[in-house]
């Protein structure tokens, strides 16, 4: 049987699966908090404050108050019955943690890019690292306050991405909303499963 | 390894470095590499002689009497991930656990009814 996940047998028979879903996106642009509202956040000791030397190259225009940057990866967990689980790992959002970035997505069910209308250049890297894998995606706009807001179609063009292809709104700091984008993710997978495979 | 050693090194390490030494200092884990939500299992519900293994083997044998995986009980010991990796393939080679293999999939053959009923448990969360 086949799908984006690992099972395993325990000893009565019940199989075990586990679903990897990526959260991908510019640094600061809302992925931790995202999985914070959907879901169990499980530490990893992978977080580093922001040092000076990294402050260097983490670009913070328009990003005040954040002191930590994920080196790894941030986990979440849903567990949707016993033996049903759901992992939400953010990407790295700095390119020189892209090394990562490959043992993330083997596996993988599909990707959620988080996108800032503010600085909607820094998720063109992800769109392009997913489209070249060709794995599943959708794009969730992260409505921040003061942020200037977009229609849907104006972010497709600037992002040359296909038609068919979901972009939807969303606050990352709210439970329902991150809900919906994990929905709305699952559904565009099962909709390309019947597609077929392009290369 | 070797490029990640500075990065380890600076005052806000902590605890991270010691780690490595109830590895022997091993930095890769032996064996087939499994992923980070590879499932984890068990295989004896009682550990009889745990001679030879370190607290931190038992304790990851003792996480693993349900099947859970390997970034739950990493965080669940809060150990690195990497000390975690090889702790657990030292028990593998022992026998006293599994990881199941990943196995990539194509996500154009994903199993729907999977796919289904995790819309149904997202929905009812």
């Amino acid at each position: 049987m086949a799908y984006g996940g690992y099972e395993a047998e325990d000893s009565t028979g019940t199989r075990h699966r586990a679903i990897k879903i990526l959260l991908a996106g510019g640094f600061g642009v809302g992925k931790t908090t995202l999985v914070g509202a959907v879901s169990e956040i499980r530490p990893l000791r992978t977080e580093e404050p922001l040092t000076q030397s990294s402050a260097l190259v983490d670009s913070t225009v328009g990003v005040e108050r954040k002191t930590t940057t994920t080196v790894a990866m941030d986990f979440g967990r849903i567990t949707l019955r016993d033996d049903l689980v759901l992992y939400l790992f953010g990407t790295p959002g700095q390119e020189r943690f892209w090394f990562m970035w490959d043992e993330l997505v083997v596996g993988a069910l599909g990707a959620v890019v988080l996108a800032d209308t503010r600085r909607l250049a820094d998720c063109f890297p992800a769109i392009d690292y997913f489209e070249r894998r060709d794995i599943p995606f959708i794009v969730a706009l992260n409505c921040f306050e003061g942020s200037r807001r977009y229609s849907v179609e104006d972010v497709r063009v600037a992002l040359d991405l296909d038609p068919g292809l979901p972009i939807i709104l969303c606050d990352a700091r709210s439970r329902e909303s991150a809900k919906e984008v994990l929905i709305a993710l699952i559904e565009h997978v099962l909709s390309v499963a019947d597609e077929p495979v392009s290369r | 390894m070797t490029s990640n050693d500075d990065r380890w090194l600076d005052e806000t390490a902590g605890p991270v470095v010691r780690p490595y030494a109830l590895t022997q200092g091993r930095t890769r884990p032996s064996g087939a590499a499994f992923d980070l939500v590879a499932t984890v299992t068990a295989t004896r519900s009682r550990i009889a002689n745990p001679g030879g293994l370190a607290p931190e083997h038992i304790s990851v044998l003792q996480l693993a009497q349900a099947p859970t995986t390997v970034v739950d009980i990493a965080s669940d010991v809060d150990l690195p991930l990497g000390v975690v990796r090889i702790l657990l393939a030292d028990l593998r080679e022992f026998g006293l656990l599994t990881i199941e293999a990943p196995v990539p999939v194509k996500a154009r053959q994903v199993d729907k009814n999977t796919l289904r009923e995790v819309l149904h448990g997202l929905r009812g969360l």
